[in-house]
C-alpha cells in the first residue's frame, strides 16, 4: 500500500509542478540576438541532424569569436530537440519564439510548413534553405518566407540539365527513361509537377515511384527500376530510405554514375552503409564539400581549437556539416544586411528585410573565406530563393568530390510554375499578394 | 471530513443515478470545468495553449473513442490513427467542397464518416477476438493511411500532399486557420471534449454501456442473457471510430493547421492506445488523465532541465526525458496496473475516512 500512496503522492507532485515550468524568457533579452535551433540529434535521423547542428553552431561560434558577433551585436541560441517530428517541433518553436526569436530555422519540411501560417502572425522569418514550402519562393505572396538559395523544383529542373549535358544535350533525353524515387511524403513529392513538365517538354519518359515511410522496404521498387532499366535515376529521399536505396541499387546492379540524389540524399551518412557498391553514386548539392575552405581552418583556429567545437573536428567538412555551416551563413549575412552597418539589435522585420535585399557577392564570399564554397546569391521582393545554381558531387568511396560546374535551374519552366503555386497556396491562407514595386 | 457523504440524502431515483451522486464531487467538476474555460483563456500564454492544453484535450478525445472501443466493449484496437486520419480528411473535404457550412457542422458530419468506416472495419470484429482482431484492424490503419497518400483527390491534389485548415468562422469569431487565436480554438476544443465527454459518461452508464461492458466481460454469457454481440460490437466500433474521427479533425483544424499522412501513422494509435492502458481502462477521467500523463510529462521533463539551470547538451537531455518517462510509465503500471483512474479512486476513498482511518 506504501507503494500506492507514493505514487498518489507522485503523480500530485507532478500535476502541480506543471505549471511551474512554463519558460522564462532569457535574461540577456533584447542584448543578443536569439536563433532558435530546431535540432534532431536524437531519433531515427540523427545521423543527418547531427552534423547540419554542428555546423550551424560552429558557424555561430566562430562568429562570436572572431567578430564578437554581427556588426559587434553578440549571437546566442538555443538548441530544441525535436527528433524530426513536427508535433515536437511546433512545441519547440512555441517555446523558444517567446525567447525573442530573430528568425526560425524548421530543418524539416513538415515543420516548416506547420510554421509558414505563423510567420507573418508572429512575425518570424522562416528560413527554410533549399527544403520546405517551393511555392514559398514567390516573396509576394510569402514575405515572411525564405528558401534561398535554391529550392526542390529549381534542383529538379537543375538535375535534368546536368542530365541533358552527359547525354550531349537536352534534346537528346527524348525517348530517354527517367525515373524519380521519391519519399512519399510533401517533401518527396515537391519535384514531381517540375519532372512530369520537363518530361513534356524533353519527351524523356517519366516514372514516378514512391518509398513509404520509413523506407526500410524497397524490394519492389528497385525491381520496378531495374525492369524498367532507366537511363538516370533521381532520388529524393531522406533517412533510412537513403542508404537502404543505394544498397538496392547497388545490388541489383544499377550504374551507380547514373543514380542521382538530391542535395538531402547525398550525405556521408548515406553512403557509407552501402560500401563499395555506393562508389560513384552522384549528389545535387549547393555548396562544396570538403575542409579546404578559408572558414574552416578558421572555424578550426577560433573554435576548436579553443575547445568549443560543438562535434568532433575530424567530422568537419561531410556534406551536411557544411550545409550546416551554409545555412548559418546565409542567415548570418541576411541580419547584418537588416542591421544596415547599425551597432544596435535588429527587429525581425529588419531582419525580414535583411533577407529580401541579401546580395551576396562573389567578394563577399571571398571575404567570409567561403570563395567557391557557395555561390553568389541575390535575393528580392519577388523572388525569395534566389534562383541558385546547383553542382554535382561524386562519392570516390571515400569522399564526395564535385564533378560538374554550377548549373543553373531552368527558370523559364521553374518559376511560371511557382508564381502559380503561391496563388493557390496563398489562397488557401487567405493571404493577399503585396505589390513589390511598393516595397522600399 | 471535507470529503464525506454524510447527511446527503438520496431521495429520489434521479437523484440516486445522478453522474456525480456525491455534492462535493458535483461541485468539484463544475468548477474545474468552469476554470478550464476561463482561466487558461485569461491567464495562459500562446504556448500553454498551443503546445500543452490543446493537444492535450484532443489526445483526451481521442482516448475516450478508444476506451468506449477497448476499455468498455472489450475490443482491442490499433487502427485509431487511421480513423482519426479518416474524420481530419472527411473534414477537410467537406470543408473546401462546402465552404458555408458551419465548421462545427463539418467535425460532427466527419465523425459520422469515420464512424462508416469504423463500422465497416469492426465487422470482422465479429468472427475474431483478442490479438487477432488487434492485428485486423492494424490493417484498417495502414490501409487508410496508404489510400490518404495514393489518391490526390483527398488532399484536392495538392502537389505537396498536406491538407491545410482553411479559416473558418463560429459564431463571427475565427477558430481554424492561422489567424484564429489560440484562445479561439482551446475554447472549441474544450467545448467538444466537454460536451462529448459528458455523453460518453452517459453512454456508458446507460443500456449500451451495459452491454457493452456484458461482452467484454463474457460474451457467450452476454449473448445468452439477450445482448445481440453483432449489434453491439458494431455499435462500439461505430462510436469509437465517431470520437476518433472528431479527435482526427481537431487534431489537423485546431492544433497542427496542416498535417501530412505521417501525423496520422502508427505511432499516434500506439500513443492513444498508452494513454487508455495508463489512464484506465473502462474509464472515462481515465482517458483525461492517460492523455495528460503521455503529454504533459514529457514536456514536463523536457522543460525541468532548463529551469534547474543544467547545461547538458539537447541529445542527452532527449535521452534522460524518454528514459525518464519510460520508467514512469513502468513504475505506474507496476503500483497500479489498473491506470491512474484506479488511484484516483483510492484517493477518494482514502479522502472519505481521512482524517480517521480504520
Amino acid at each position: 500500500m506504501r507503494g500506492r500512496t507514493f505514487a498518489i503522492a507522485a503523480l500530485a507532485m507532478l500535476i502541480a509542478a506543471g505549471p511551474a515550468v512554463s519558460p522564462s524568457p532569457v535574461a540577456a533579452q533584447g542584448k543578443e540576438i536569439f536563433i532558435p535551433l530546431l535540432v534532431y540529434r536524437t531519433g531515427p535521423y540523427a545521423p543527418s541532424g547531427i552534423p547540419i547542428a554542428n555546423g550551424f553552431v560552429d558557424y555561430f561560434t566562430l562568429l562570436n569569436e572572431r567578430d564578437g558577433g554581427i556588426n559587434g551585436v553578440k549571437i546566442a541560441w538555443e538548441e530544441c530537440e525535436t527528433q524530426y517530428d513536427t508535433k515536437q517541433g511546433v512545441e519547440c518553436y512555441e517555446r523558444l519564439k517567446g525567447k525573442g526569436a530573430a528568425l526560425v530555422n524548421p530543418y524539416s519540411t513538415g515543420i516548416t510548413y506547420q510554421l509558414i501560417p505563423k510567420a507573418p502572425v508572429d512575425k518570424v522569418p522562416v528560413f527554410s534553405m533549399g527544403y520546405g514550402m517551393s511555392a514559398s519562393s514567390d516573396g509576394r505572396w510569402f514575405p515572411w518566407v525564405f528558401n534561398l538559395p535554391t529550392n526542390y523544383w529549381s534542383q529538379a529542373s537543375a538535375v535534368v540539365r546536368y542530365m541533358g549535358q552527359q547525354e550531349g544535350g537536352l534534346d537528346k533525353l527524348k525517348g530517354k527513361k527517367i525515373v524519380h524515387v521519391f519519399h512519399n511524403s510533401p517533401y518527396g513529392k515537391e519535384a514531381n509537377p517540375t519532372l512530369e513538365e520537363l518530361a513534356k517538354k524533353h519527351q524523356f519518359e517519366l516514372t514516378l515511384l514512391a518509398v513509404d515511410h520509413p523506407g526500410q522496404e524497397q524490394g519492389s521498387t528497385w525491381l520496378q527500376v531495374r525492369r524498367i532499366n532507366p537511363d538516370w535515376i533521381f532520388m529524393s529521399g531522406w533517412g533510412v530510405m537513403n542508404q537502404v536505396a543505394i544498397k538496392e541499387a547497388a545490388s541489383k546492379g544499377v550504374k551507380m554514375d547514373r543514380f542521382i540524389g538530391n542535395w538531402w540524399s547525398a550525405s556521408e551518412a548515406d553512403v557509407v552503409p552501402a560500401g563499395d557498391g555506393a562508389k560513384g553514386y552522384k549528389g545535387a548539392t549547393f555548396h562544396a564539400p570538403g575542409t579546404a575552405f578559408k572558414v574552416h581552418q578558421d572555424i578550426v583556429k577560433h573554435v576548436y581549437d579553443k575547445g568549443k567545437g560543438a562535434g568532433k573536428k575530424e567530422a568537419m567538412g561531410e556534406a551536411l556539416y557544411n550545409r550546416g555551416i551554409v545555412n548559418a551563413m546565409y542567415a548570418a549575412e541576411a541580419i547584418r544586411t537588416g542591421m544596415k552597418g547599425a551597432k544596435t539589435m535588429p527587429t525581425t522585420e529588419q531582419i525580414r528585410w535583411g533577407f529580401e535585399h541579401l546580395n551576396l557577392t562573389e567578394k563577399r564570399l571571398e571575404e567570409l573565406g567561403m570563395k567557391g564554397f557557395g555561390h553568389p546569391i541575390k535575393v528580392s521582393c519577388e523572388d525569395h530563393e534566389g534562383n541558385g545554381p546547383i553542382r554535382i558531387q561524386q562519392w570516390d568511396g571515400k569522399q564526395w568530390k564535385l564533378v560538374s560546374d554550377w548549373i543553373a535551374p531552368m527558370r523559364d519552366v521553374v518559376r511560371p510554375k511557382i508564381e502559380a503555386a503561391a496563388v493557390e497556396e496563398g489562397k488557401k491562407l487567405g493571404y493577399t499578394m503585396r505589390d513589390c514595386s511598393k516595397e522600399k | 471530513m471535507i470529503y464525506r457523504e454524510a447527511g446527503q440524502f438520496k431521495t429520489s431515483y434521479a437523484s440516486d443515478q445522478a453522474i456525480f451522486p456525491i455534492v462535493q464531487d458535483r461541485v468539484v467538476v463544475v468548477l474545474a470545468i468552469v476554470a478550464a474555460f476561463v482561466v487558461p483563456t485569461v491567464m495562459a500564454n500562446e504556448y500553454w495553449l498551443q503546445a500543452v492544453l490543446i493537444p492535450f484535450l484532443i489526445y483526451a478525445l481521442a482516448a475516450l473513442g478508444l476506451n468506449l472501443l477497448t476499455g468498455y466493449a472489450g475490443q482491442l484496437s490499433l487502427g485509431t490513427g487511421g480513423f482519426m486520419a479518416v474524420g481530419a480528411y472527411s473534414a477537410f473535404k467537406l470543408t473546401t467542397a462546402f465552404p458555408p457550412l458551419n465548421i462545427i457542422v463539418v467535425f460532427l458530419l466527419a465523425g459520422v464518416i469515420a464512424a462508416g468506416v469504423g463500422l465497416l472495419f469492426g465487422i470482422p470484429s465479429l468472427r475474431i477476438k483478442g490479438f487477432y482482431l488487434a492485428v485486423a484492424t492494424l490493417a484498417a490503419q495502414f490501409f487508410l493511411i496508404w489510400l490518404f497518400n495514393k489518391v490526390p483527390w483527398f488532399t484536392n491534389y495538392a502537389s505537396s500532399g498536406t491538407i491545410t485548415a482553411p479559416p473558418r468562422t463560429v459564431l463571427g469569431v475565427m477558430i481554424t486557420g492561422p489567424e484564429a487565436t489560440a484562445a479561439a480554438r482551446y475554447v472549441t476544443v474544450l467545448a467538444l471534449v466537454a460536451v462529448f465527454a459528458l455523453v460518453a459518461k452517459n453512454l456508458v452508464r446507460g443500456r449500451v454501456g451495459r452491454s457493452w461492458m456484458a461482452i467484454r466481460d463474457r460474451d457467450i454469457a452476454a449473448e445468452i442473457i439477450g445482448v445481440r454481440p453483432m449489434r453491439t460490437k458494431l455499435l462500439a466500433f461505430g462510436i469509437s471510430s465517431f470520437y476518433c474521427g472528431v479527435a482526427g479533425a481537431a487534431y489537423v483544424f485546431l492544433y497542427l493547421g496542416s498535417a501530412e499522412t505521417l501525423a496520422f501513422d502508427i505511432n499516434l494509435s500506439f500513443l492513444v492506445l498508452f494513454m487508455v492502458i495508463i489512464g484506465g481502462l473502462g474509464s472515462v477521467l481515465g482517458s483525461f488523465l492517460g492523455a495528460a500523463f503521455i503529454v504533459l510529462v514529457p514536456i514536463f521533463l523536457t522543460n525541468v532541465p532548463h529551469m534547474v539551470g543544467l547545461g547538458l547538451s539537447v541529445a542527452l537531455l532527449k535521452q534522460i526525458e524518454l528514459m525518464v518517462f519510460g520508467g514512469l510509465i513502468i513504475f505506474f503500471l507496476i503500483v497500479e496496473p489498473h491506470g491512474l483512474a484506479r488511484l484516483w479512486q483510492l484517493t477518494k476513498e482514502k479522502l472519505r475516512l481521512w482524517p480517521f482511518p480504520h
